[in-house]
């Protein structure tokens, strides 16, 4: 009888555990060079839930241009974290949608940016132009690719890491301008997005050198033409942080709030930084990711972009809006 | 007890003019009319600075010329291929004949790519081209190409029916009261041809206008030289600028009405010619 009455009480308990665990889906709306990470963070994070919680968490994840994601989310696609190439295009998203704090910046370690990357050369093998530095890069007959500064995230990098090389060497913002001016004169086209970008230099086969994300020259390196490419590594470059951010409304909403901010914490656990060192991304706890991995990065001096240009709003206005000093290259003639 | 003079024999002429109209509107004109309300957030200084910014004028004229060009060109070899398709049986034909609608049913971006990938310095065709000087990938002879290989379809569809409309026994008959071949051509088979031409011309114009998946591949989107004016809008929408990409977006639309319009106007004198 008593025996009964155990195995009665064991069994609702059993019952009650597996009601109360929970099924979340979350949507996390990223840029475009994240896809692998993403794909293997994702299951990581779900395994450690579910040990954690019990609960079962499934991502979607969506990718694209930083720009056209986060219009996205503006125009109401329900995102419970955007991770995306830029601070200003989360600043964007906050702005028009009020959808969280406008200090978001602040909420979590490192300005939100768990793992860091930079801007780096791809050129061919053997290096037939014998580029070494962005000096290389604004002599006659160097064929430059890089995407549109309008439109992609990462092209917006490449033109500010340009720019502050400029001014670091030869002192005045107006040399800088004609530096620039100079380099975008050697791009023969301008792609809307990274990836499009990266298809033009490795498939078309058109420009010697290609400014990309390090993550993304890796891939090109390792995955898409084995031992056709090398990387050079320019004297100085920017910190690009990509940085992420929960959607408090939506996820709210949705009731995910609280494995919205456990998944963007876990960027930050070892396992997070280690996953993100593999996938070449620069992590801010090099002590939590393979040292085999980290050594694959190659010091080099980096400016970041509150110092240099005075924070993303400024950048932004001075350098990408109608009328900015990109728009001026072009129209100057 | 009749209520109405004009009494057509089928019935239902109010029901169906009533879901025209409604139709129409929600497909049509509510969108077209959410871009003119939200220009109207635009001071008239901002709305002129948004569209006769240098780089959107150089857009327009690409946008504009490119897609005339293509048009044009079109209408001519498009009345080659409905002639050839209609008057020539030969093994083959309904490949070909399926052929013409490839480009209808290719996603742009496909084509862009395609395209690209042949007309580039290490494509097909492009690696023969630019020794010669000749680059097509990446410049306005690009865009050209593009537009004109999404609005083949459109002449030769429009132009088939009406060639097989068209009896031989007229040209014949033209030929024996006299007329050497320029001038069965010129005033018999041309003249009722010249409505549909300008239809299908009309239709391969104006979806070149809008056409941004291939062309943005192939154009290489360089600022001042290359960049369509749907490119413009999307770059506006990317930052943020709703009611600047809108602008330029009515600027479009009143412009090609207009032309639509002019057009329209074209191919009614054409039909009383015929």
């Amino acid at each position: 009888m008593k025996l009964k009455t155990i195995t009665t009480l064991l069994a609702a308990t059993a019952l009650a555990a597996v009601a109360s665990a929970k099924n979340y889906e979350l949507l996390n709306v990223s840029y475009d060079p994240t896809r692998e990470l993403y794909v293997e963070f994702n299951k990581s994070f779900a395994e450690h839930y579910k040990a954690e919680t019990g609960d079962t968490v499934t991502i979607r994840q969506s990718h694209g241009g930083a720009g056209k994601q986060a219009r996205a989310v503006i125009d109401g696609l329900a995102a419970d974290v955007v991770t995306l190439a830029l601070a200003y295009d989360i600043d964007a998203i906050a702005e028009k949608t009020g959808k969280f704090p406008a200090d978001w910046q602040k909420r979590l370690p490192n300005a939100s940016s768990p793992y860091t990357s930079t801007i780096v050369f791809l050129v061919r093998k053997g290096n037939p132009l014998g580029v070494k530095d962005w000096d290389d890069l604004v002599k006659p007959g160097v064929g430059v690719i890089t995407p549109n500064p309008k439109t992609s995230g990462g092209a917006r990098w490449n033109y500010l890491a340009a720019w502050a090389y400029a001014k670091n060497k030869y002192g005045s913002d107006d040399a800088a301008r004609d530096f620039v001016t100079k380099l975008f004169k050697n791009v023969p086209v301008l792609d809307s997005g990274a990836r499009g970008a990266t298809t033009t230099f490795v498939q078309r086969g058109i420009g010697d050198v290609f400014l990309s994300w390090e993550n993304e020259a890796f891939l090109a390196l390792n995955e898409l033409g084995k031992g056709e490419f090398e990387i050079i590594v320019p004297s100085l470059s920017i910190l690009a942080q990509p940085p992420v951010t929960v959607v408090d409304a939506n996820a709210k909403k949705k009731g995910n709030l609280a494995v919205a901010q456990a998944y963007l914490e876990y960027l930050y656990s070892p396992d997070g930084q280690r996953i993100a060192a593999k996938h070449y991304y620069r992590p801010i706890h090099p002590e939590h990711a393979d040292p085999a991995d980290v050594a694959r990065f190659p010091e080099v001096k980096l400016v970041n972009i509150d110092d240099e240009f005075g924070g993303w709003q400024k950048a932004q206005k001075t350098h990408f809006a109608d009328g900015g000093t990109f728009d001026q290259i072009y129209l100057k003639k | 007890m009749s209520s109405s003079r004009h009494r057509s024999v089928l019935p239902g002429f109010g029901l169906s003019l009533g879901f025209t109209l409604v139709y129409l509107s929600l497909i049509v004109l509510v969108p077209l009319a959410a871009a003119f309300i939200e220009i109207a957030g635009l001071t008239w200084a901002e709305f002129t600075a948004a569209v006769s910014d240098p780089r959107v004028v150089a857009s327009y004229k690409l946008s504009f010329g490119a897609s005339l060009a293509a048009a044009a060109v079109n209408a001519v070899f498009g009345l080659v291929v409905a002639w050839v398709l209609v008057r020539y049986p030969f093994p083959g034909r309904r490949v070909i004949d399926a052929l013409v609608d490839l480009p209808f049913a290719l996603p742009t971006a496909v084509a862009g790519i395609a395209l690209t990938a042949i007309y580039s310095k290490n494509g097909w065709v492009g690696q023969w081209l630019e020794p010669h000087g000749m680059q097509v990938a990446f410049t306005r002879v690009g865009v050209f190409v593009a537009l004109t290989f999404i609005g083949l379809p459109f002449v030769v569809r429009t132009l088939q029916p009406v060639i097989e409309e068209l009896e031989p026994e007229l040209e014949e008959a033209s030929a024996t009261l006299g007329a050497n071949r320029l001038q069965t051509l010129a005033r018999v088979v041309l003249p009722p041809l010249l409505p549909a031409l300008t239809t299908g011309f009309a239709m391969a114009f104006a979806r070149a206008l809008g056409e941004y998946g291939s062309v943005v591949f192939i154009s290489g989107n360089m600022p001042m030289k290359t960049e369509i004016t749907p490119l413009l809008i999307i770059t506006k929408l990317e930052q943020y600028d709703y009611a600047g990409a809108t602008a330029i977006a009515v600027v479009m639309l009143i412009v090609s009405f207009v032309l639509l319009l002019l057009i329209n106007l074209l191919q009614r004198r054409a039909r009383r010619i015929a």
